[in-house]
């Protein structure tokens, strides 16, 4: 027999990442504990609310010793999402699924705020933990923004290299807008406009009206005469296709 | 403590010093006192215009140097009591001009005069940039054609980021003052029309001084047109543009079209 499907709607699955914090215990696990607690108590409250992954690739120990493990952990309310680097041998279908694939970030750092031991209540310390993580600064300063209120004149260049530009105005003929990610002009764009100035190929150009005298994505430019004559006049979306700048006339 | 007006265009020849005489002559005519003060060292032409010619004997350079006191430098106007001239000097160049020498004039005018008129040279450089440094207000003056309009986009720039106002974060007052202005060359396209320069320049429009054959009459006898001939249409123009700067609401009339009831008004009170 054959299934019949009365959905057509297939289930979309789709992949997302998450920062995990790996603990890779050392033998023997009495003292790496002690270490932990120590950590802990040092930093209150800084295995709450994330997702920590046990990484046992280095340690060999019996079933029964990473059960233990694993429980010891609970009890200090370190909740595992995962077991990397296991044996199946090792594991139990009531253990954390084992998994693959991680790729490597920068470290944690946790600090020590011994000097002020009232100051360590468990909320605080959860917020001010300072925690360095490159991946998700530079997520960060992609989406940084400058916005600006008003009209960009002749003579007058804008230079953002840190993330997009928006401007409520016109930019006048003679003058520069130059972003590293993308300009965003609620006015005509009558000067130039460069986005994606450090290299960014996803940056756009959006503006009300064109009636520039150059666009530039990335390095690939197009002067006035090299645009599409019925752009002219009208609000424009302007994206990097390959080494091709594609215009898309919004509204 | 009176206003200090700078007159600027950035392009040459558009009407700046013509501009400066007539809203000079206009606002004295409101009886209040006005210095009208040249500061295209090197190529004066302000004191032409206003009939003074022969009557320079110190300038700008002289007072600033501390050759001459202010009131020595400063020559009243035959027809008008209230207006004033400060002339630039013809035999030096626009270095001759100091920073603290303008400041230290400006801030004496400003003690005497209701309204301290700033003439500005042409350009970017060190002259316009000395008039527009003191000043409270802006008048923008541009002809409807692009070459003037992008010298103005770029002196508002300038107005914004150089000006003594502008460095304490305040915001200068600037005016739009379109002239020599033809409504039947702008219908045929040949000149931008007044919504086209407005969009471009987004700054309040002063007014609209209509192209005529009175302007270079009243140059040539040396006369403000404000002073030449009071019921020709630019100096209606430079009349309604001169009771907007003193603060007064009323809409501006784009010549060629049918003239609004204010107009008609002032027309008859002005003669």
């Amino acid at each position: 027999m054959t299934k019949v499907l009365t959905d057509a709607r297939s289930i979309r699955i789709k992949g997302r990442s998450f920062l995990a914090v790996v603990l890779s215990p050392d033998l023997p696990l009495d003292q790496w504990l002690v270490r932990l607690d120590d950590l802990a108590s040092r930093s209150a409250g800084f295995f709450l609310d994330r997702p920590v992954v046990l990484d046992v690739s280095e340690l060999s120990i019996k079933k029964a010793e990473l059960k233990q493990l694993i429980d010891d952990l609970a009890e200090r309310k370190v909740r595992i999402m995962g077991i990397e680097g296991a044996r199946p041998s090792q594991l139990t279908p009531e253990m954390p699924p084992a998994m693959k694939g991680g790729k490597p970030a920068a470290d944690v750092e946790v600090t020590a705020r011994e000097s002020d031991p009232e100051a360590e209540a468990e909320s605080e310390a959860v917020e001010q933990t300072p925690i360095k993580q490159v991946e998700a600064q530079q997520i960060r300063a992609i989406t940084q923004s400058l916005v600006i209120d008003e009209p960009v004149r002749s003579g007058q260049s804008i230079i953002f290299p840190e993330g997009d530009i928006t401007i409520v105005g016109s930019v006048a003929s003679g003058a520069e807008v130059i972003a590293g990610g993308s300009i965003h002009i609620y006015g005509t764009l009558r000067g130039r406009a460069m986005a994606g100035s450090i290299g960014n190929t996803n940056a756009r150009i959006f503006c009300r009206r064109l009636e520039a005298e150059l666009i530039a994505i990335d390095g690939i430019y197009k002067m006035a005469e090299d645009m599409d004559s019925s752009l002219r006049g009208h609000a424009v979306q302007l994206s990097l296709e390959g080494d091709t700048i594609m215009a898309d006339i919004l509204f | 403590m009176g206003k200090v007006i700078v007159v600027t265009s950035g392009k040459g020849g558009v009407g700046k010093t013509t501009s400066s005489a007539a809203l000079g002559a206009a606002l004295a005519q409101r009886n209040e006192k006005v210095a009208v003060v040249d500061f295209d060292v090197g190529l004066r032409n302000l004191d032409l215009v206003m009939g003074a010619e022969r009557r320079v004997v110190y300038d700008i350079v002289n007072v600033i140097n501390g050759d001459a006191k202010l009131p020595q430098a400063l020559i009243r106007d035959k027809r008008l009591d209230t207006l004033f001239l400060l002339p630039a000097s013809q035999t030096r160049d626009k270095d001759a001009l100091t920073e603290e020498g303008v400041e230290r004039v400006i801030a004496e005018l400003k003690k005497y005069f209701d309204w301290v008129i700033c003439d500005s040279p042409a350009g970017i450089e060190k002259g316009a940039t000395l008039a527009m440094r003191h000043a409270d207000v802006a008048v923008v003056v541009t002809n409807p054609e692009v070459s003037s309009v992008r010298d103005s986009d770029r002196i508002i720039g300038m107005l914004d980021s150089k000006t003594l106002k502008a460095e304490n974060g305040e915001r200068m007052e600037k005016h739009l003052l379109l002239t020599r202005y033809d409504s039947n060359r702008a219908e045929r396209g040949d000149m931008l029309k007044v919504d086209d320069v407005l969009e471009i320049l987004s700054i309040p429009l002063l007014g609209i001084v209509p192209e005529s054959m009175d302007v270079l009459k009243a140059s040539n006898v040396g006369a403000p047109v404000t002073l030449a001939d009071t019921r020709s249409a630019p100096a209606q123009a430079y009349f309604e543009a001169a009771r907007r700067l003193a603060g007064e609401a009323i809409p501006v009339t784009i010549p060629g079209e049918k003239r609004g009831i204010f107009g008609k008004l002032f027309g008859r009170k002005a003669a």
